[in-house]
């Protein structure tokens, strides 16, 4: 640019060339935006808006201020240490009349329970019940309904969700819970759960996606080795099973690697074992058919990154006298890298989330995260609970995927690898 | 006219936009129900004879009680599930929450002729159940008599099945550990008692494969996969009509009714009030306990029924002897705790 302001070409009342190419830069990037917005639009609505909707259902508690507006607002200022004063009783007796028969009382009533179990009945039957008597006090009126109003505990739990955000969900998915006194502990031992799930989840994809690449290099690389005539026949065969639904390739397996299945049968009939091995519903039968599935994310990379490599570099350097392994490990191993680390992340971040292979091919103690995801929208309704280990596991996955293109990036391996 | 006007639809049918035009002369009802044995004893004694009868066609539906669908339904407002068997707990708490439509019996029937638990704000009953103890004869010589034996891996070797989840698992826990059924519920709601139940479950985790679906626990005992397992006792005295040799222990057995309800919002409440009417008829009602082993709840149905039949019914008299009447109260407070706390278990 500043070569062109040197130059000035232009001639006296015309626009300057400056200005003139700057409104062509301008409207050859309207047209490129032009051109990427149905895709930027398609993204935003059928990507981002769910998964933001999915997000803010973790922290959003809307259930009990809705409920009991008037009661919540005084709430806010309570000093939640002795039972509230009489203005509060008043405001739950006025909240209670107006919420009866009303379904949000309902959906107060299930929030609560996640409080504490029991809490459920308590607000129903006091909406039921309560009647205050012309000259009784609000606060006579509802312990006559239900005794438990005199603890304190169940006003602070009230006080608790008061706000219409919380981090109840998000701290539940970590094993965390929020104390009577506000002050943020550990879960009961006998709940504690996710953490392990979330380190399961981890672990699990760990070794599928070590097992796949240690599967999938050897076989992109005959793929990219041999004519090619054969190799697109076995390309095929990779493919093949890729294009079959999941599910019948999860049944397939579960046919296979049953107590009387096909596998077991011939190791017994041909003596090497003389009981029927347990393959199937533990984590051996969840790994064969993770990897099974997934090898062909690990292949593909590989294959396209190792057909680009010319073979002259090893025959080079086997001719300039190194070893056949050494120039291996020196020249063609660096360069299938990038390979490495596109199927590996792709295949990785693929298990992470992976919910139907592990329900129907584990038992309990092989469930990843996405199964309790599941469990909490399709069986309990508590989409809060759902949405905060979604939210948990995606960034989980983010931090681990920044971690990855820090130290093994393309940018990090164009470095090691010489181009 | 009317000629030509047939004529004309029958055209309109032939290129293909008659569905817009037959809709409004009777609507498709949608019935949902747990599928398998019981779908199948539902399409022969309702469906059936309800097509014949009204002309509605039914369009016949399955899940495994998951609420989820449901609450998304009525909460968009898009209800295409018109009439859904439900469990207790199930319908206690989405009446509460306004899942369900409250029903006018008027429309259905005389509450009197009905068991009193079979009928509540949203739902009326349809048939009762029980979970049982089953064995396959074939595979044990000796016969597990009580849930304590189920617990005696000594005695009988081998894996053994309970449905995944905390309802009825914690019950047969305590059962077999001694607590009488009358205490179970009681026990069940001190944290000691819930103590007690996971740490009788611990004594046989490891030989324990989970069931999720009905179905699975006749498959399981037939294939000899296990040796035994909790059941429905439908489902099982199904298999023994198909030649399987499957037993029941009704020793400790834990009953409950299934109810009908209504999601809020189908626009084919009309259509649903009367199938529901003539599904609680004396007649239809003991024609479905003649195709699947499950208890009528209709009063009238139950006096009409052959004693060959009334004998496998988790109503019998014998049956009832030492069983345990599920309470849906209490899973509807205590639900989402223990189940918690069940996942936690299992998962570890």
């Amino acid at each position: 640019m500043t070569a062109l302001d040197d130059t000035q070409a232009t001639a006296p009342g015309s626009v300057p060339l400056r200005v003139q190419l700057r409104r062509a830069e301008r409207i050859t990037k309207l047209k490129y935006l032009g051109l990427i917005a149905p895709l930027a639009i398609f993204l935003a609505v059928t990507f981002l808006w769910p998964i933001g909707a999915l997000l803010w259902h973790s922290v959003d508690n809307p259930e009990v201020v809705e409920a009991l507006p008037e009661t919540t607002k005084l709430l806010r200022s309570w000093d939640r240490k002795a039972l509230p004063d009489e203005a509060v009783f008043a405001a739950f007796a006025r909240d209670l009349a107006a919420a009866h028969g009303n379904p949000a009382l309902a959906g107060a009533a299930k929030r609560l329970n996640m409080e504490r179990s029991g809490f459920r009945s308590q607000l129903m039957n006091t909406g039921r019940k309560l009647r205050v008597e012309a000259g009784q006090s609000a606060k006579a009126a509802v312990l006559a309904a239900d005794a438990r109003w005199g603890e304190v505990s169940s006003w602070q739990a009230l006080a608790r969700n008061s706000t219409p955000f919380t981090a109840f969900y998000l701290l539940a998915a970590l094993d965390h819970k929020i104390a009577d006194d506000g002050s943020i502990v550990h879960a009961d031992p006998d709940q504690t759960i996710y953490v392990e799930i979330l380190l399961r989840t981890l672990w699990m994809s760990v070794i599928v996606t070590l097992i796949s690449l240690a599967l999938a290099y050897p076989l992109a690389y005959l793929l990219a080795t041999i004519p090619s005539k054969s190799s697109n026949l076995l390309m095929i065969m990779v493919l093949l099973p890729f294009w079959t639904s999941v599910l019948v390739r999860v049944a397939a397996w579960i046919v296979l690697l049953q107590n009387e299945g096909p596998i077991n049968r011939a190791l017994v009939g041909l003596g090497i074992v003389d009981e029927p091995l347990q393959l199937v519903f533990n984590r051996l039968g969840v790994y064969i058919a993770m990897v099974h599935i997934l090898l062909p994310f690990a292949v593909l990379p590989l294959y396209s990154v190792m057909k680009g490599i010319s073979p002259s570099y090893v025959r080079a350097a086997v001719s300039l006298g190194s070893p056949p392994f050494r120039s291996f490990w020196k020249i063609y191993f660096p360069l299938t890298l990038p390979g490495i680390g596109a199927g590996g992340l792709l295949v990785f971040i693929l298990s992470m989330g992976y919910y139907i292979t592990p329900a129907l091919l584990g038992s309990p103690r092989e469930q990843m995260a996405s199964y309790f995801v599941a469990f909490y929208v399709n069986e309990t309704t508590n989409w809060g609970m759902a949405a905060a280990l979604s939210t948990i596991l995606l960034a989980a996955t983010l931090v681990l995927y920044i971690i990855y293109s820090r130290y093994f990036g393309p940018a990090r391996v164009n470095q090691v690898a010489p181009r | 006219m009317a000629t030509l006007r047939q004529h004309l639809l029958g055209m309109t049918a032939l290129v293909g936009t008659g569905l817009a035009f037959a809709a409004p002369a009777q609507a498709d009802l949608t019935v949902i129900s747990f599928g398998g044995a019981v779908q199948q004893a539902q399409i022969k004694a309702y469906y059936e004879p309800f097509t014949a009868a009204t002309g509605i066609k039914i369009i016949p539906g399955e899940y495994n009680g998951e609420q989820a669908k449901i609450k998304a339904m009525v909460d968009t407002k898009n209800v295409t599930w018109d009439v859904v068997e439900v469990e207790t707990a199930e319908l206690l708490r989405g009446c509460e929450e306004g899942l369900y439509e409250p029903l006018d019996f008027a429309k259905i029937g005389d509450k009197k002729d009905f068991l009193a638990s079979a009928v509540t704000e949203c739902g009326i009953g349809t048939f009762v159940w029980a979970t049982i103890l089953a064995y396959n004869a074939d595979k044990l010589t000796t016969p597990p008599t009580s849930w304590a034996d189920f617990w005696d891996v000594k005695k009988f070797p081998g894996k053994r099945s309970l449905r995944k989840g905390a309802k009825f698992t914690l019950e047969i826990a305590l059962l077999a550990d001694g607590v009488k059924p009358a205490e179970v519920y009681k026990v069940l709601a001190t944290k000691e008692g819930v103590d007690r139940a996971f740490a009788k479950l611990d004594q046989i985790k490891g030989d324990i494969q989970w069931w999720q679906a009905g179905a699975q626990p006749p498959q399981m005992l037939a294939s000899g996969d296990v040796i035994m397992s909790s059941a429905y006792n439908g489902r099982i005295a199904t298999a023994q009509k198909e030649g399987r040799n499957l037993q029941i222990v009704w020793n400790g057995s834990v009953y409950d009714a299934d109810h009908w309800t209504i999601p809020k919002g189908t626009p084919n409440a009309a259509e649903a009030y009367k199938f529901i009417q003539f599904a609680s008829l004396p007649k239809t009602q003991g024609a479905y306990s003649q195709q699947i082993a499950y208890g009528p709840v209709n009063l009238k149905a139950i006096d009409g029924l052959d004693a060959k039949i009334a004998a496998n019914l988790p109503t019998a008299p014998k049956n009832l002897e030492n069983a345990l009447a599920n309470n849906g109260q209490f899973w509807v407070e205590y639900g989402e705790e223990l189940e918690q706390r069940f996942n936690a278990w299992a998962a570890k």
